[in-house]
């Protein structure tokens, strides 16, 4: 059996959370650009300008993209044949607090939620694990920033409210969140499964890259159709109106229970930071 | 066009500050966001000085990232601030607050201090930390230390870019924005 050492995972962990936080994903880089040419409205064009010139900056001078880098949700894919030898959970949060430390990354995390002390060092990290196939493991450090976490939610609709309810919802959430998770946004969407299971194939489908068509037709149209009618609202980027409020609609699906019609939104704002290493 | 404003911003400037107008700050400012302001308003109720002389000043709301060794500051862009709208009356009323600089809606109480008194809400970029930091010369924290990134600092800024987002008339450019671009669309 293969076998890795968790101070290896450390390391990889500690080196994504700082290159997520410095280098924005070329894939939004290219959405980001693209949505520029086509914005005609000129004071969004004006901003799309300056985010731009931001992560140029923020690349050159290794300095984090947005001074909320977020808690850091680690995504981990272990493959069935591979041996850990020590503590995974204390070897990703170890990999946090040097990433964020020598990093120069802003500890954003209180231990408690109603005590609210500041943790120092940005633990915990709010990790993930699933077991596939093979003997490699596949780390993604995912900073999410909390001014577009704070604009996500959750519905458990009626089967009876069908496409047009998720539809509509998807809406609501849109123009509930407006200005506040500066735009431009990309929504994460979770539709089916569980409770608990809708709002993590949101945050997954936030890591899909934003130049890759969904497999399935049907919600490949439908993630198209939304965009057009998220955009048609007119909020623009940071709200101050244009065509650029949303860049991507990603969506998730999966079975669900004849009784119920599950839809998380996942937002994430237009800095859409998430970094892979395959050990 | 871009106005040129040099702290500390009177309740007289502030009025001739329009929704959708293009600033840029040069001057002191300060930041603070959810767990300063608690504490502002928490020694208000108890009738003690604040940290800080908000008197026509303007609070950013914002939590930088650790500097890097040599620079004054970390990335500093602003946080959301609909949190902070409990306690921005208080702040405008009571310590003498006439600009905020954050990003996103804000409640219709704060909007009616910032009527009442002359105060203006600022929107700079979210998201654009690492270009808004650049603006900043100077930065140091001057109370609630144990905060970390939530500490009051104050910055000395060089023509930090905002927008103004509601004017002390009460006008919104979330709303004239939007509204602007979809009747461009008609046209």
């Amino acid at each position: 059996m293969r076998e890795i050492s968790a101070q290896q995972i450390t390391d990889a962990v500690r080196r994504l959370c700082m290159e997520a936080c410095y280098y924005l994903p070329q894939d939004v880089r290219d959405r980001i650009e693209a949505c520029r040419r086509g914005e005609p409205f000129p004071i969004a064009g004006e901003i799309l300008d300056k985010i731009i010139a931001n992560y140029h900056i923020a690349e050159e001078n290794d300095v984090p993209i947005c001074q909320d880098t977020g808690m850091a949700c680690v995504f981990l894919e272990i493959g069935q044949d591979l041996h850990i030898v020590g503590d995974i959970t204390e070897a990703v949060n170890a990999g946090v607090r040097a990433g964020y430390t020598d990093g120069y990354l802003r500890k954003s995390v209180v231990s408690d939620p109603i005590e609210r002390k500041n943790s120092g060092d940005n633990t915990p990290a709010m990790i993930y694990f699933d077991l596939v196939p093979g003997d490699r493991i596949t780390i993604t450090v995912a900073p999410k920033g909390f001014g577009s976490e704070n604009m996500s939610q959750l519905k458990m609709l009626k089967p009876a409210d069908g496409i047009q309810g998720v539809k509509d919802f998807v809406l609501k959430v849109a123009e509930d969140a407006g200005p506040n998770p500066c735009p431009p946004i990309i929504m994460g969407v979770g539709i089916g499964g569980t409770f608990d299971k809708a709002a993590l194939m949101a945050k997954k489908a936030l890591l899909r890259p934003l130049d890759e068509k969904n497999p399935d037709s049907f919600y490949a149209d439908l993630e198209e159709e939304l965009l057009k009618k998220v955009n048609a609202l007119g909020i623009g980027p940071q709200g101050f109106g244009g065509k650029t409020f949303c860049l991507k609609i990603n969506i998730n699906h999966m079975a669900t229970h004849i009784a119920g019609l599950p839809v998380a939104v996942n937002v994430n704002c237009h800095v859409a930071r998430h970094k892979t290493e395959v050990l | 066009m871009t106005v040129k404003i040099t702290t500390p911003m009177t309740p007289e400037v502030a009025r001739t500050l329009k929704a959708g107008d293009n600033v840029e700050i040069t001057g002191v400012i300060y930041t603070s966001r959810d767990a300063a302001h608690k504490r502002f308003v928490e020694a208000l109720d108890r009738g003690e000085e604040l940290p800080a002389d908000f008197r026509n000043a303007i609070i950013y709301f914002a939590g930088p990232a650790p500097a890097k060794p040599g620079a004054p500051i970390g990335s500093v862009g602003p946080t959301t601030s609909y949190r902070m709208d409990p306690y921005s009356p208080r702040m405008i009323r009571e310590a003498g607050l006439t600009g905020m600089i954050g990003k996103g809606k804000r409640s219709d109480e704060v909007v009616e201090a910032m009527k009442e008194c002359g105060a203006v809400y600022f929107g700079a970029i979210g998201g654009c930390a690492a270009l808004l930091a650049k603006c900043v010369k100077k930065a140091e924290v001057i109370a609630y230390d144990d905060l970390g990134a939530e500490a009051l600092r104050r910055l000395e800024v060089e023509n930090l870019p905002v927008t103004v987002v509601i004017d002390s008339e009460g006008n919104n450019l979330y709303k004239l924005g939007r509204e602007q671009y979809l009747d461009s669309l008609k046209k």
